[in-house]
């Protein structure tokens, strides 16, 4: 049973013209199992709060606390914070030339095993997590996200929630940009590694598409910086409706 | 050596060919000053294929076929008596590499070595030359491609940390020819290259790639010059560098020269530079000279630039220390070129090089 505890996070991020805030204050609590969804208008935070939480240097932490079980997240480096079973997929996963993703995967694996996995069982390993994901096993030949389809880089990013067994999964709009197919796939994912693993998922969304697939217990609304609402999926039923504009205009 | 004729031509590094270039840690390769050693470092590893000879022959028989403006391979020419020659006969096919190799060398006297290899019409062939070793030394190496030969040279400077090497490497490259040059810098003191290209008959093909790495107070020059004088040639540049350490200093140099003659030419020169510390300093000036408009295409781009954060970002959110994300990140910065050498043996060696590179710069 793990948590993950945000406690009036505030962020900053450096602009030309000084610091802006980005993040006003944000409460919430995920535990192991549990599927929070994330929701809300362009340019509301969301993404900040994922990246924060993973800790990319853009952004400044002015203000509150992350913990996972207890341990302060915000003091640890950010292959600490993975080591320590956190997960971002992210919205535009980043190119690495040269770098094969099997060679990848494999140093991964490595870093968050604290020792490299048995070349047998992990060959088995990988081959069965990219069948499982409807990805042609010539993948792992290719260069980390090089080339890659809209698509092809999110069922990456999902083989690699399946294979590292984190505790808890940041999701930034994993959704975007996949056809129905893709999403079918991508979701199905996220729900095998749920239950294989009792993983808690925070889940970065503009819609509700992706929450026919994926069942949140908790949805949050996120409009200019903090959490304005808060409910169970029937609030994402009445977004669907509504769309945000009552909490742009607040 | 003070009594050679190329003597007019001795720099004062206010030369376009030569600002960059540290002339007083040239050992006096440049001005003449050194004493002229007897030896002959370069040797054939093994024994020659079948189709395939090397020979040490007096320079009466073996005349050069190529003219240069460079100092130092004009004192090569005037010095060097004797030349080593490599020849691939015509319609040979090597399943395996040539391999040559230096003997001792030495610092306190200068070798000015003069090299021509040959492959013969419709041959292919792969050649590395490796370099190791202290050496005080000055090499023209003449590569003359005849018609529809295939040959690749892949020249490695993993020389010792006193080395002085400067020299050319010239092909000549005629009609339908296929040529591939792999140049990788990662030792030596001063290294100084002119890889340089003269095509001699339409559809040819020339590929020069290079990779190196300077550490603190390390100079590498690659300096190409590839010449279309015919008609319907291509060639393809694309040079790879790191840098770190203090005064680590690097150039590259593409010129590309497109003469009227030479309608249908497709050309295109790349240079990135990936600087992991402060202190170092890469030079990186590509320039085309264009007579014809009517080419399929000519390009070049140049980079310098740092770490990418994001990169850096994506492999630790992985769990990934900072390390060996950075090792990861150069291994495949220079993967896309090393992976071209063919050989799993030196392109593993290099590698390993390249990590203890990164290591040493890490340790500043």
């Amino acid at each position: 049973m793990s948590t993950l505890e945000i406690r009036g996070l505030k962020v900053s991020v450096d602009t030309e013209n000084g610091p802006v805030e980005i993040l006003k204050g944000v409460d919430l609590t995920i535990k192991s199992g549990e599927t929070h969804a994330i929701m809300g208008p362009n340019g509301s935070g969301k993404s900040t709060l994922a990246y924060s939480i993973a800790g990319h240097p853009k952004y400044q932490i002015t203000g509150g606390t992350v913990t996972l079980d207890g341990v302060d997240l915000l003091d640890m480096t950010v292959d600490e914070r993975a080591r320590a079973g956190l997960f971002l997929a992210m919205q535009y996963p980043v190119e690495v030339p040269g770098v094969s993703v099997s060679n990848f995967l494999r140093t991964a694996a490595t870093a968050l095993r604290g020792e490299a996995p048995k070349l047998r069982t992990w060959v088995g390993e990988v081959k069965s997590a990219m069948a499982a994901l409807s990805m042609d096993p010539s993948f792992a030949e290719r260069n980390v996200n090089e080339g890659f389809s809209g698509g092809e880089k999110k069922r990456h990013e999902i083989m690699q929630l399946e294979l590292l067994k984190p505790k808890i999964a940041i999701l930034d709009e994993t959704d975007s940009g996949l056809d129905v197919d893709a999403l079918r796939i991508v979701s199905e994912g996220v729900v095998r590694a749920k239950e294989a693993n009792d993983l808690g998922v925070l889940l970065i969304t503009h819609y509700t598409r992706i929450l026919r697939y994926i069942k949140p217990d908790f949805v949050h609304v996120f409009a200019d910086g903090r959490i304005v609402e808060e409910g169970g999926p029937e609030l994402a039923e009445k977004l669907e409706a509504n769309g945000y504009a009552e909490y742009v205009s607040k | 050596m003070s009594t050679l004729t190329t003597n007019y031509l001795t720099p004062t590094g206010r030369e376009e060919a030569w600002r960059f270039t540290p002339l007083k840690r040239l050992g006096g390769l440049h001005d003449g000053t050194f004493k002229l050693a007897t030896r002959n470092s370069l040797a054939l590893a093994g024994s020659a294929p079948a189709g395939v000879s090397f020979e040490r022959i007096g320079r009466e028989l073996v005349p050069a076929e190529s003219i240069t403006d460079d100092v130092i391979v004009g004192r090569i020419h005037e010095a060097a008596t004797e030349v080593n020659v490599l020849k691939i006969a015509a319609n040979t096919e090597l399943a395996e590499p040539i391999a040559l190799h230096r003997l001792a060398g030495g610092l306190t006297d200068a070798e000015l070595s003069r090299v021509q290899i040959r492959i013969g019409a419709n041959a292919k062939a792969t050649l590395i030359i490796e370099n190791t070793g202290d050496h005080l030394i000055a090499e023209d190496i003449e590569i003359i491609c005849e018609p529809g030969s295939n040959l690749t040279v892949v020249s490695l400077q993993e020389w010792d940390s006193k080395t002085i090497h400067a020299g050319r490497q010239h092909a000549i490259v005629d009609k339908d020819a296929t040529f591939k040059s792999i140049i990788v810098t990662v030792g030596g003191d001063v290294v100084r290259i002119l890889p340089t290209v003269e095509f001699k008959g339409q559809g040819a093909s020339v590929e020069l790639l290079g990779v190196y790495f300077a550490t603190a107070g390390q100079f590498f020059e690659h300096r190409m010059f590839v010449d279309h004088l015919v008609p319907n040639a291509k060639s393809r540049v694309n040079y790879k560098g790191a840098l770190a350490g203090q005064d680590a200093h690097t150039v590259w140099i593409g010129d590309v020269f497109i003469r009227a003659a030479a309608e249908g030419t497709d050309t295109y020169e790349l240079n990135r530079n990936l600087l992991l510390s402060d202190g170092a300093r890469a030079d990186s000036v590509p320039n085309l000279e264009i007579e014809t408009g009517e080419i399929v295409g000519a390009g070049h781009a140049s980079t310098t630039g740092r770490f990418d954060d994001e990169q850096l970002f994506y492999l630790m959110s992985r769990g990934i220390a900072v390390e060996d994300a950075r090792r990861l990140v150069v291994r495949g910065f220079f993967n896309e070129i090393v992976s071209e050498i063919g050989n799993a043996e030196i392109q593993d060696r290099l590698m390993t090089r390249i990590d203890q590179e990164l290591e040493k710069a890490g340790a500043q």
